[in-house]
This record gives structure tokens, sequence and C-alpha cells, in this order.
């Protein structure tokens, strides 16, 4: 007979606890009940979610799969409220009670509320579930002024994310520097200028009495009488451990849910992990240990009692892009016996501490340069002797040649501080189970799967160890800038980068090339929604002139058409044109349009001119036509109106850069006169319906179109397309076409993502393609205002003649 | 080479041409791409090597200019070619100043060419 294990809470500590348990033989029929409604995520992450660096599925630990084939009830959205634990049952929020022969409480803690007025005012906010950090995101914005009250870890990376999101912010710290609990007075200056330089207002030795305001917060009171304007308040002032269901269990309760060396509390069926709990008068905030007591908890309950929890002091790291904080151990070296070396270098902003007691190394304090946190790591747990090491313990390791650390690495020594794996683990892994990539490492050994720190030092062993070793370094742009797309599209989202020379001058070679300058011209474009600065010398020379150039330097003028329509007057125009200014060829286009071929660079602005007639973008990475048949306006068959629809298609997207041309069609019916089905974006009237295809092709390849959705409305096909032309236009690389972006994608992922996506990504693909939309205009426009010199052929001042 | 001052010639404001962008001149019977590198300019026939594309039209970076037609890389010092590597091609380089906001090139070559024309 199985035994019932119940697990109250849903979070990392007891779902870690749970993986170790099913490492055991066990005869447990196992449920946890968790009150978010979410499955097991890196709470970790939620900082780089709130920064925008990561989306929500990018932090799913434990994914709805993983409950299912481990046989592991799942109880979400259920909030534990009492226990009884002579009768063993517990009842959840619904009022359903359900047994349990053993039960383990992993509450973890609840944000500290410091005692002052005015916290239940609407816009007062706590950072510590996805759903806090979703109302957040929602929230923030160009003018919202926050403040952060708490300059610890989270609240740093609380406020960074805020500004990150367009929010001015304030942090409003107790003490007199930033993070005094990791950092020394110098520490905390180092990171307070590092912050104030990103453009985050740092107030320290301020004491919070009030959150003013009429209903929703409009500022803070503090203790010197001054105030400071907010609308938005996030509380970070520390954590307090959820310990309510351990009175109610009638367990022995200080701070925390006491627990012994074997994670026992005081009753014999109930046992506790995370920050609920309490060891040795000792709270946790952090996961390393958190995941030790999972790792004796789990042999304890299977009945291999033996491991004992000692309790590790944990480091702690900041995670701010561009802000590099680390610190361990004990660095107050005022104490008896300790002493400090240190190393500066205010203007990079560097500042290394450590503290060594009879040699041994006790602490460490690293800003602005955490390359290297890992040997201390590794000191402070070895407790070596450094007294001979002592002149290059602060300098950067002699080699650069990652592949010598590794090696010198020790087989016990600590590759993942937070989940504790050690270098002996990995190796294993790869020679025993065959693991040679990063994803199957996270999988197997759970390294690299908190704080994200390790992931450089997983791939070095990787690299270095496993055979068949595969990178999964994404293709890098150029060696100009040695990123792949996706983490440039992160870095100038995040670092708010708006010009190609800022991403070259701070992330590359200062330099570029023609590779890699039209795309980050395209990448900055995109990103910013057309508020970037606008560089022409980073854009191919078609897209400096709006004209494509032909093999004799001269241009082809090809004049937006929309669906193929025109008129007897535009025709006239055209022809006019094309006498006046002896253009060679004039020639219908495979697109249903009309090219100019053949005209001069100065003469491209007159051309536009006389011919009254919108760019039509053949020349550049975008929008170019939306083809279209004769529809229900005249063919027998039609069965929508596909001129209409095709005109009103093209309306809505020209004059948008996208990452590679975009061809439409729009097709009355299943006959598809006008080749929607190989198209990027095809839609294709049925009777009473539209088919929305996308990833077409018919030029070096042939490729069907996938059905994104069907739809009844003419107005919703038109917002599918959008959705799919503003996902592609956000998630594609430079230079990929739909028909290669739909394959790596996937069609359901792609669906998933645009058309059946949440409402309110959907509200904000289309709001940011509307913005885009708002900034853009006809490339032609500007004939009547041209860049420096861009059009004339420059006129020596003295001429050649005098020199004869 | 007669690189004295008589051969120097005005061309135009040195605002004319954008930062990392050319512009082409024509100066006698010869062509003349400008480049503004920033904090310095150079000079070279607006021909590409391989098959006559307009450099001045090209994307510079740093100091190598790429030309549209297809993407041969040529030095914009030296007029050599950089890419596709391997090739012994080389396009006429000139000497450029600026004085008081104005462009000057020194066509002395241009002078010898076109005088035995
Ligand atoms: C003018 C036009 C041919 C014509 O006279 O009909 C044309 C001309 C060129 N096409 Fe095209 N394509 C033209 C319709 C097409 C079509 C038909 C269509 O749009 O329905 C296709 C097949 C559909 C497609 O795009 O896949 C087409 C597939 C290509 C491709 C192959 C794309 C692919 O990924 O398979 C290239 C090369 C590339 O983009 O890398 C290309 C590239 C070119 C370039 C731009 C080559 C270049 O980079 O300079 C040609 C410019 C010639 C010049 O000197 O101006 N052209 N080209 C058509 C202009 C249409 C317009 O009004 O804008
Ligand atoms: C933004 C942020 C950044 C962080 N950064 C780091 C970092 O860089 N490094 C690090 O080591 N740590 C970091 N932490 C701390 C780390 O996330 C926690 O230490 C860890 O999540 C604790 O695990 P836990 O399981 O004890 O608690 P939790 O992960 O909070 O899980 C407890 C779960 O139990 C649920 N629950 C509580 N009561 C009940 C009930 N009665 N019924 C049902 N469910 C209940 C809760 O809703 C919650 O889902 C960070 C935390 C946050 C919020
Ligand atoms: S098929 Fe297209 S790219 Fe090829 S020669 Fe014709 S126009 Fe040029
Ligand atoms: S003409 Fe310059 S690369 Fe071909």
């Amino acid at each position: 007979m199985k035994q019932r294990l119940v697990v109250v809470g849903n979070g990392m500590a007891g779902v870690a606890c749970v993986e170790q348990i099913l490492k055991h033989d066990h005869n447990f029929d196992i449920t946890i009940f968790g009150d978010e409604t979410y499955v097991n995520y890196n709470r970790i992450m939620l900082s780089s979610v709130l920064a925008g660096e990561k989306e929500f599925d990018d932090i799913v630990l434990n994914d709805i799969d993983w409950y299912k084939t481990n046989g592991i009830g799942t109880k979400l959205g259920r909030r534990i409220t009492d226990i009884d634990a002579v009768a063993r049952t517990v009842t959840d929020s619904t009022g359903e009670v359900t047994p349990y022969e053993k039960l383990l409480l992993a509450t973890g803690s609840n944000p500290l509320i410091p005692r002052m007025e005015g916290t239940d005012k609407s816009g007062v906010f706590v950072f510590r579930t996805l759903e806090d950090t979703r109302q957040l995101i929602q929230l923030s914005g160009e003018d919202v002024h926050a403040v952060v009250i708490g300059g610890g870890l989270l609240g740093l990376e609380a406020a960074r994310g805020l500004q990150v999101r367009g929010c001015k912010v304030s942090v409003v710290h107790l003490a007199d520097t930033l993070m005094e609990r990791q950092l020394d007075a110098a520490g905390g200056t180092y990171l307070r200028r590092k912050m104030e330089a990103m453009g985050v207002d740092v107030l320290c030795g301020k004491s919070t009495t009030a959150i003013l305001g009429n209903g929703h917060v409009e500022g803070l009171r503090f203790q010197d009488g001054s105030e400071l304007a907010a609308n938005l308040v996030v509380i970070a002032a520390g954590i307090r451990p959820n310990v309510e269901l351990g009175r109610k269990a009638g367990l022995a309760v200080n701070r925390g849910i006491v627990v012994n060396d074997y994670m026992e509390t005081s009753d014999p069926n109930v046992f506790a992990v995370g920050e609920c709990t309490e060891h040795n008068g000792q709270l946790f905030g952090l996961v390393a240990p958190l995941f030790e007591q999972g790792k004796v908890l789990a042999a304890t309950i299977t009945g291999r009692r033996g491991p004992e929890f000692k309790g590790s002091a944990p480091a702690a790291k900041l995670k701010i892009m561009g802000v590099e904080v680390f610190s361990a151990g004990q660095f107050d070296e005022s104490m008896p016996g300790m002493e400090a070396i240190r190393y500066e270098d205010p203007a990079q902003g560097v500042y290394k501490k450590v503290v060594l007691r009879d040699g041994v190394l006790e602490g460490v304090i690293l800003v602005g340069d955490t390359s290297t946190s890992h040997r201390y790591v590794e000191w402070m747990k070895s407790r070596e002797n450094l007294s001979a090491k002592r002149q290059s313990l602060l300098l950067p390791p002699p080699s650069e040649d990652k592949g010598l650390d590794i090696a010198q690495m020790a087989d016990h020594e600590t590759v993942c501080g937070c989940t504790g794996v050690i270098k002996a683990d990995i190796i294993h892994a790869i020679h025993q189970q065959g693991v040679c990539t990063l994803a199957q490492l996270k999988e197997r050994t759970r390294a690299s799967t908190g704080c994200g720190s390790c992931t450089q030092l997983c791939t070095s062993l990787l690299r270095a160890v496993a055979p068949e070793f595969q990178e999964e370094k994404p293709k890098v742009l150029c060696d100009c800038v040695p990123f792949a797309q996706d983490k440039l599209r992160e870095i100038i989202r995040t670092q708010k980068l708006k010009s190609v020379q800022e991403v070259l001058d701070i992330y590359g070679n200062g330099k570029g090339c023609e590779v890699c300058k039209p795309a980050i011209s395209y990448l900055v474009d995109v990103v910013t929604c057309g508020g970037h600065e606008e560089d022409r010398s980073a854009r191919f020379i078609n897209d400096r002139v709006h004209a494509n150039i032909q093999n004799d330097g001269t241009f082809s003028v090809v004049p937006r058409m929309r669906g193929g329509v025109t008129t007897p007057s535009e025709l006239r125009r055209i022809a006019d044109v094309a006498e006046k200014y002896n253009v060679p060829m004039v020639k219908v286009t495979g697109s249903q349009r009309i090219d100019l071929l053949g005209v001069k660079k100065e003469d491209l602005p007159k051309v536009w001119e006389e011919l009254g007639m919108p760019s039509g973008q053949a020349y550049s990475k975008g929008v170019r036509m939306v083809k279209t048949c004769v529809g229900t306006q005249f063919c027998r068959f039609g069965t929508q109106d596909s001129i209409t629809t095709g005109i009103e298609l093209e309306r809505r997207l020209e004059n948008l850069y996208t990452p590679h041309k975009t061809k439409m069609a729009v097709v009355g019916c299943p006959r598809n006169c006008a080749e929607a089905t190989v198209k990027d974006i095809g839609l294709v009237g049925q009777d009473g319906s539209w088919q929305v295809v996308v990833g077409g092709a018919a030029g070096k390849g042939v490729r069907k179109a996938d059905l994104l959705i069907t739809v009844e409305t003419t107005e919703a096909a038109l917002e599918a397309a959008e959705l799919f032309f503003q996902y592609y236009r956000e998630n594609a690389n430079y230079l990929e076409r739909t028909y290669d972006f739909v394959e790596r994608h996937g069609i359901e992922k792609v669906r998933r993502e645009t058309v059946y996506a949440t409402d309110d990504m959907r509200a904000k693909l289309l709001d940011r393609l509307k913005k885009s939309k708002d900034r853009s205009s006809d490339a032609w426009l500007e004939r009547r205002n041209p860049r420096t010199t861009q059009f004339v052929q420059i006129e020596p001042i003295a001429t050649m003649e005098a020199r004869l | 080479m007669t690189h004295d001052n008589s051969n120097w010639i005005a061309i135009t404001n040195a605002s004319n041409i954008p930062a990392r962008e050319g512009r082409s001149v024509s100066v006698g019977h010869t062509e003349i791409a400008i480049f503004n590198l920033g904090e310095r300019f150079a000079a070279l026939e607006n021909k590409c090597p391989h098959r006559g594309g307009p450099l001045a039209d090209g994307i510079v970076g740093g100091t190598t200019v790429t030309c549209p037609l297809h993407n041969w890389r040529v030095c914009v010092d030296t007029g050599d070619v950089t890419k596709p590597a391997g090739h012994s091609a080389c396009v006429r380089s000139y000497a450029v100043k600026v004085n008081e906001g104005i462009v000057y090139l020194n066509v002395a070559e241009v002078v010898e060419e076109e005088a035995a024309a």
C-alpha cells in the first residue's frame, strides 16, 4: 500500500525536494498543492522577466508533462487553509479535505511589509510572484514614477526592471549604503554609482513613515519630514517565513518552522523545507541551502535517514545586466583576527575585497567584475591556507584560457552554487549518461537552472570533456558584434540603445561592416518601434536613396500600386515620366506593378514628384506588395472581395521594414489566381470565411504556406495577418524570410504566440505594430527634404581646368 | 611625384559628406569617391575593380568600403582589395586634406593622366 505524501507549496524548494525523492526508491503517492496557478517556475528569474530579458516560458522549471509522467497529483490555484495533525488531513480553499500519511510544508515566505501608514493604497506592490511581476509589467511605462522601498538585492533588481520598462525610478533605502547585508560601505558606494549611472535615483538613510495619497498612491513621507512623489510603490524590504500552517499543525515554530539536521519538525509525520524553515536559529533567503535541504529530506523521508543538513552560507549575486556584484561569507574585517585585502579601480568601477583569517578565506566582495567568483567560493569551502597566494588573490587569473581554468578545478569543486552540482557530477553526466548539450546537462543535473551565473562554466566543461559536445552557440551576427541576433535584440531592448553606432561602440568593434550594419539598423528600428536614430551610413544604398541599384549604378523605380490596381491617370503620369527622363525600360513586374529601370540617382527626387505615387519599397527589406485577384467585384467564382481587402492590407503594412522582404497576396477563392499560398502572407477567400496562410515561397525554393487560422470576418483575417506580420518582425533574424522563420519555429508555436496568444499578448503585438506604423512614412516624401547631398553629384569648387 | 601644393584643389564643404558615408565628384574625366571616416577623409577612384561598381555608394566599416554591387571590400587608404582575399587588383587612391572646413583633393595623378591624354 502506497503512502500518501502531501506537499504544500508548489515552489522552488518543495518541487526540488520532490525531484530528489523521485530519484530514490520510494513508495509515495504524491500530491502537490500550490496556491499560485502556475507550474513550478524559477522565481529567481522573475527579475529577468521584469527587465524584459526573459519571457515566462523561459523560466518554467517543471512543465505540466513532468507532473504527469511522474504521476504527481497536481492541485494548482488551491491554498491549504487548515491542517489537522491528529486526523492527518489538510483542508484546501475549496473546502476539500485530503488525508496524508506524510506532510511536507514548503510554503516559502511572504514579503515583509514594514510598519507604516498607507500600505493598503492602490498602486502599492510587492515583488514575489509571477502575478506580481505581470502586474508591474502592465503598469510600468513612461509616465510612471516608481519608488522601490528597499535597496537590497530584490529592491535593486526590481528598480532596474521598472526602469528598463520606462519608469522613472527611485530606490529608498533605510541603511546608509546599498546592500549592506552583502557589501561593505565602499562596495555599496561603488554599486550606488553604477545604479545612478544607469539612471536610477538612490536615496539612502531614509526611513519611510507613510505612503501618501487619496486611495491611489501619490507619494511617500519620510521620518525626516521630507516627501517624494510617486504613483507606483514596490516594497522590497525583506521576507518573513510563511509559518501559519506550521502553527495550525501545532509544530514548534520560532521565526520559522523549526527543523533539525534531518529536516524533521516536531511532528514525526510532518517535514518542512525552504524559506519557511528555521535551522539552528538561521533563516533562509537564497535557494542554494534550500536545495541542500531537499536532498537531505529526500533521504530522511524515504527511510535513508543519515545525511545531515549543515546550512552552508550561500553566496549572493546581483542579477542586473551591466552591474556585476557578488558577495559571500563574512566581510567585516573589524572582527578580531580578520584582515582585508582590497583592489580598487574607480575609473572602471571595479572594487574587490577578500577577508582572511589565519590565511583562510572568510569572505569576498566583488563589484564590477565577478568573473572569478567561483575561485573564492571554492577557497571558502576548501579552507585552503592562502598565505602563499596573497599577492595574486585579487589579480585576474594569469591565463585567460578557460580550458586551463577548468582543468585546474578539482572534482569536488562546486560548479552551480544554486543547485550544489559539483564538477564530478557533470563529468559523470557526460561520461555515463552521454550528455553533450547544455540543455541535456540542465535536465540531467539541474546545473545552471538557478540564477544562471554558472552557464559559462558549464559550457566550458562540456566543451572540454564531452567528446560530442554540440555548441548551442547560436550563430553570431558578425565578427564585428559577436552576438546572436536574439541576444542583440535583447541587449538593444534592455539597454535601450537607439543607434547602430551605439551598439557597435559598446558591444562591438566600433566599426561594423556591410553585414552587421544593415542588420543592426533593422534591429534598432524594430525594437524601438521606429523610435531609433536613423543612421543612413549603416543602410545599404537602396535604403539611402529608396531605389534599387542596377549593374551600371543607375536605379529602378517601382511606385506602389496597391493590390495591383491602377488608374488611367496614373498610367498617363508613368508614361510621361518615362518619356521625360528617357527611362530605358518600362516593365510590368512579377508583382503586379510597373518598373522604371535605369533612372539616374540625381533624377530620383524629380521622378518621384512627377509620378505623385508612393514608394513601392521594391528595393528594401520591407513590405513589398499585396497581389490581388479580381474577386467578388467581377469574377463569377469570387467568394470574397479580394481587391478591397488586399488594398486595405497593403495600406496597413506599407512603409515598414521587415527582416527580409515581405510579399503578400489576397485571393477571392481557392483557385488562387494571385498565388496567395506561396506568399509570405496570404489570404484565401472561401464562402463565408478566410484562410490566413503564412510562410509560403515560390522563389529560390517552393514552399506551400501553412494555415495560420481560418476566420469568418475580413477584419479578423486582416488582424491575423497583422499579428503574424509583427511577430515575424520582432522574432526573425535579419535576412530570414518567413518560409525559413515559420519552418524554424513550427507553425504550432507561431499560432500559439500570435492568433492564439493571450488577449494581452495580442494587444501588445498590435500596439507595437501601430506604434511603428504611426512613426513610418512614405520614403519618397524625402524628395522634399533630402538628406545632405544624398541625390546630388558634388561639383568641385575649383575646376581642373585651372590646373591644366 | 608632383605632390606639391599646386595639385591640391578645393572640392566641397566637409559638411557635404556625412560621417561614414561617401560622395562622388568628377574631376576632369575621373570620378572620385570621397569618404568621411569620422575623424578624417579618404578618397578612391569611384570604380570598383570588380565590375566598376560605384564605391561611393558602398557601406563604410572602419577603413574599408564595401561595393554595393557584389560586396567586394576595398581599403579606403591604399585601394587594396581586402575581400575576396588574394586579389592583386587595386583602386587608385588620392590624398585628401581638410582646411578650414573645405575638403581638398590632391589631383597630381589626374593632372598627369589628362595632360598625357
Ligand atoms: C523587378 C522584378 C522582376 C520583374 O521584372 O518582374 C525583380 C527583380 C529583382 N529581384 Fe525578384 N523581382 C521581382 C519579383 C520577384 C518575384 C515574384 C513576386 O514577387 O511575386 C519573386 C518570387 C517570390 C519571392 O520573393 O520569393 C522574386 C524572387 C527574388 C529572389 C529570390 C527570393 C527567395 O528567397 O527565394 C531574389 C534574391 C533575394 O531576395 O535574395 C530576388 C531579387 C531581385 C533583385 C532585387 C536582385 C537584386 O538584388 O538586385 C532584382 C532587381 C533587378 C533590378 O535590376 O532592378 N527576387 N522576385 C520583380 C519586382 C517585383 C516588384 O514589383 O516589386
Ligand atoms: C525576484 C526574486 C529574485 C530572487 N533572486 C534570487 C537569487 O538570485 N538567488 C537566490 O538564491 N534566490 C533568489 N531569490 C529567492 C528564491 O526565489 C527563494 O529563496 C526560493 O524561491 C524559495 O523557495 P521556497 O520553495 O521556499 O518558496 P517559494 O518558491 O516562494 O515557494 C512557496 C510556494 O508555496 C506557495 N504557498 C504558500 N502557502 C501555501 C498554502 N497555504 N497553500 C498552497 N500553497 C502555498 C506559495 O504561493 C509559493 O508558490 C529571489 C526571489 C525573488 C522573489
Ligand atoms: S530572375 Fe530576378 S535576380 Fe535573376 S536576373 Fe531576373 S530579375 Fe535579376
Ligand atoms: S562591381 Fe564592385 S563588387 Fe562587383
